[in-house]
């Protein structure tokens, strides 16, 4: 006990940080946290949306299914990981979203579990009506679960109404603004685009020939979306742009979002579909990445009156927190690496049904 | 009429944690389970262990993915119900939470693919290795939150300080000073400082006073659900003449686990009790439905408790054994606190904890003497035999759920009226010191206003003001509703599932090609014709058995 809290105050030493510059980090490593999540559970849950359209016989869908099987799970732990570290480093933004977005966020743990339990039950039993409900289930739940994140994502950009408690004072209503159903159709057609890349990369034959003209058609849609959103946001909401025009280095991002849309196609076109799906991971990272900087300084920017709005300082834990947080991720991080390389490596290829298969 | 969002919000956490805690006990007791069998598997080559390895897999996911469905509710709930509470505790208690995602949940659901899909895909070694860390991650798992919990029953490393925030000008710019630098002002609303707690000692705060006993007493509990789940169907096939052998060697193990786990619950139960009564005084004497403080206390065994009358009526009780209990005092006189020194506003509410604590002991006690009764019955090779005592293991899992939870309910119910509960204020000796009018006191922070004067609250959070300020008791009462619907069907399809999985049973002979998914279509039917069949036949030997 005493050589632990000995090596922890030497180690602490070392990474003494005020309080401001700590906030900061914790504000990226959530980035990186949700980009993670949207990337990996990204393809998944477009898996669940494109899975009633692309598969077509029994067979089919249990392939579609078993693509996302053994992966489904640990991508969904980073979305878990994503709500504790919020909790943890900035409680009170944690409590302003959560409560703010009750009802949505009630639904959104519907979705969850209907997608969840569909997965591992679809297989169980034979008959068809059965496998038919829970066919169901896993699209509703994929689709409406996106959608909310589009949605929640949408609200953030406009900000809430809030008080000078941060406590939401909108309603419900008010959430389902048109700018935000747009984003959340948005974030629909890069997650259908995503899992399609993906079903490509893990599917063959037949099933694999009919997705591409499914692909070409999201990707046409999705951009058409992307530049949409892209000009509605730069006209309405000013406050998107001003941490990029503060560094102006920060321009790459975009830059690098509108190659990354291109370079799939170009891969697309060509076959190379790893490649395509590196394109797809990597136009999600920067849009989350926009997202952020579209946010900072604040986490909860408030709609009614900007002098309500949760900054990310006002919002963070104390320094001795984030820095035992932050030792806490500077441990557990190459560890989720790890497991995560070890368990794609394992599933790598092809998918394959087998007698342990869903 | 007035909805009271107070009560909604505990409806709804009590729904949604109960029917979250049917599943990790099980998890985790299955787990170490399953790292037997793939051990032995692994060292002795036995194709049986590799069976039991298999079918217990099987029913391990289908429990581990309902846990995990119903687990993200629990953590997306502390912010959507209770964000007050989430707002004054997140320095603390978020990141215990966010220390299970990075360090369990990780691990369990990475390798879970690896258990469950990685039988033809890895050799026996990392298969075995992926089990142990699917265990262990879910053994994490429990030691964070049951530290999170162990914090707000008795809070230690932490501090409750006034807060600051950014200032900001109309346009939502921050205010700079001379420096450059963002303006940060102590946080007051309507003369109120904004208070919440930090952590001061990361260590303290993770070996809080009671984590230690309710992490051992937890895990136990986990390990008997786990074995009492492994009894429950190895009896059964064996009742129903199947899987003989499987379900002897399960038995037998299992037997042992819940023995020696039974007999140890008991005691750190007994050492945790008296950890309690140190630190939550109004806790132990609602549990034993103790009212007077002065001379030797009784323990009551049976009895009504009459909270407004502070009595119990038809109360049978041994007299002293309370003192005994709780001091090891062995001449019975020791005074124990009684409600009657806590004030009535911070008394825990009657029934809940005196009959889940009671439900609780109750059942612990009766798996000691079944466990122990049939190891001798086992020893003397009439185990299997003795029909009787086969159908009481067949049912067993229901009591082991029952004590769990109950044990559960006992804790939270009776940590009411405190979401945190403040530690209490003791004299030189380390006895509580009364105040004037003889009651326990409760520790209180004070922080100094700008203008010089001082503002005290309790060192802790009532759980009426943890509430979400903005949600209305409309929208808590319509989520409730959604998941009595989703929970009650969930609940069912699980047994169902469940169900068709014991029937099915292990695959003998252990082979895995001869499992039902590469039969043809319409072959489980078959299968499950050919259950029913089996079923009915020796529910039939059955009757013509008890008729002669």
């Amino acid at each position: 006990m005493n050589h632990l809290s000995e090596l922890f105050s030497i180690a602490s030493l070392l990474l003494a940080m005020d309080r401001e510059t700590l906030a900061l980090i914790w504000f990226i490593i959530l980035a990186v946290l949700l980009t993670g999540y949207a990337i990996l559970d990204g393809f998944d849950l477009g898996v669940g949306i494109l899975h009633p359209f692309v598969a077509r016989t029994d067979e089919q869908r249990r392939l579609v299914m078993n693509s996302i099987g053994p992966l489904w799970d640990g991508n969904e732990v980073w979305l878990v990981t994503f709500g504790g570290a919020l909790f943890a480093a900035f409680p009170e933004a944690y409590a302003t979203v959560f409560s703010s977005f009750y009802l949505a966020f009630m639904l959104l743990l519907c979705a969850l579990i209907a997608r969840a339990v569909s997965l591992e039950f679809r297989s169980k039993v034979t008959s068809p009506s059965w496998r038919r409900i829970w066919d169901g289930l896993f699209f509703f739940g994929s689709t409406l679960a996106t959608f909310l994140f589009g949605l929640a994502v949408g609200n953030l950009m406009l900000g809430l109404e809030l008080d000078a408690n941060f406590e939401f004072q909108g309603t419900l209503t008010q959430l389902l603004n048109p700018f935000s159903i747009a984003t959340g159709i948005l974030s629909l057609l890069a997650f259908a685009l995503h899992g399609s890349i993906f079903l490509y990369l893990k599917t063959e034959g037949e099933l694999q020939q009919s997705l591409r003209p499914v692909i070409w058609k999201l990707y046409v849609l999705f951009a058409i979306g992307f530049v949409m959103i892209s000009i509605w946001t730069a006209i309405t909401i000013p406050r998107a742009t001003e941490t990029l025009n503060q560094s102006p280095l920060l321009w790459i991002v975009p830059m690098l979002n509108v190659l990354a849309l291109l370079n799939i196609s170009r891969t697309l076109y060509r076959r190379q579909e790893a490649a395509a799906f590196i394109s797809s991971s990597c136009m999600i990272a920067a849009f989350v990445f926009l997202f952020i900087t579209a946010l900072h300084p604040f986490l909860v920017p408030a709609s009614n009156n900007a002098s309500y709005g949760l900054t990310i300082v006002t919002a963070a834990s104390s320094q001795t927190t984030l820095t035992i947080m932050l030792w806490i991720a500077i441990i557990g991080m190459p560890c989720v690496l790890t497991y995560s390389a070890i368990i794609y490596w394992t599933f790598r290829g092809k998918v394959q049904l087998d007698e342990h298969s869903y | 009429m007035e909805l009271d969002i107070v009560l909604l919000s505990r409806i709804q956490f009590a729904l949604t944690i109960m029917f979250h805690y049917l599943f990790p006990p099980l998890s985790i007791g299955l787990g170490i389970i399953l790292v037997y069998l793939g051990g032995q598997s692994l060292r002795t080559g036995d194709p049986v262990y590799r069976q039991a390895q298999q079918f217990w897999t099987r029913i391990f996911a289908l429990n581990f993915a309902v846990g995990v469905a119903s687990g993200i509710v629990m953590e997306f709930q502390f912010g959507t119900n209770w964000s007050t509470y989430s707002r004054f505790v997140g320095d603390v208690f978020g990141s215990a939470l966010a220390a299970e995602g990075i360090f369990a949940f990780f691990l369990e659901s990475g390798f879970l693919a690896v258990l469950v899909f990685g039988w033809n895909r890895v050799g026996p070694k990392m298969h075995f290795f992926s089990t142990c860390m699917v265990s262990l991650g879910s053994i994490f798992s429990s030691v964070w939150i049951v530290i999170a919990n162990s914090w707000q029953q008795t809070p230690a490393g932490s501090e409750i300080v006034p807060m600051t925030r950014q200032v900001l000008d109309d346009n939502g710019n921050l205010m700079l000073n001379e420096a450059g630098e963002a303006i940060t002002k102590p946080w007051i609303i309507d003369g109120v400082p904004v208070m919440r707690a930090e952590v001061t000692d990361f260590w303290s705060m993770i070996f809080n006073p009671s984590t230690v006993h309710r992490l051992t007493h937890v895990l136990l509990g986990c390990f008997i659900m786990g074995a009492f789940f492994v009894l429950s169907i190895s009896a059964w096939y064996l009742l129903k003449d199947r899987h003989q052998e499987f379900a002897k060697r399960s038995l037998k193990g299992a037997l042992w686990l819940a023995a020696v786990c039974s007999i140890a619950i008991a005691v750190t139960g007994h050492r945790q009790a008296q950890n309690v009564y140190h630190y939550q005084p109004a806790k132990l004497a609602t549990f034993e439905g103790h009212f007077e403080s002065d001379g030797p206390a009784d323990l009551t065994l049976f009895g009504i408790p009459d909270a407004a009358q502070e009595t119990v009526h038809w109360k049978v009780a041994i007299p002293g054994a309370l003192s005994f209990m709780v001091h090891d005092d062995l001449k019975f006189q020791t005074p124990v606190i009684g409600l009657d020194q806590i004030r009535p506003e911070d008394r825990p509410p009657m029934w809940i904890p005196f009959i889940t604590w009671r439900l609780m002991i109750g059942i612990g006690s009766f798996f000691i003497v079944l466990t122990l009764f049939s190891l001798w019955k086992l020893k003397r090779n009439s185990l299997f035999e003795t029909r009787w005592l086969l159908w009481i293991f067949a049912v067993s899992v229901v009591p082991a759920v029952i004590a769990n939870q109950a044990g559960w309910v006992a804790a939270e119910v009776g940590r009411q009226p405190w979401i945190v509960h403040p530690s209490i204020i003791r004299n030189d000796v380390g006895e509580p010191l009364l105040d004037a009018e003889g009651f326990i006191q409760y520790e209180r922070t004070t922080a100094t206003m700008p203008d010089g004067s001082t503002v005290s609250r309790y060192a802790g959070l009532r759980t009426e003001d943890g509430v979400s300020k903005a949600v209305k008791a409309e929208h808590v009462a319509a989520s409730i509703v959604m998941f009595l619907f989703i929970y009650v069907l969930l609940g069912a399809v699980w047994v169902y599932v469940l169900n068709k999985k014991i029937q099915h049973g292990p695959d003998d002979h252990g082979i895995p090609e001869a499992t039902p998914k590469n039969e043809p279509p319409g072959s489980s039917d078959f299968v499950d014709a050919a259950v029913r069949r089996h079923l009915m036949d020796s529910e039939e030997s059955e009757h013509s058995r008890s008729a002669s």
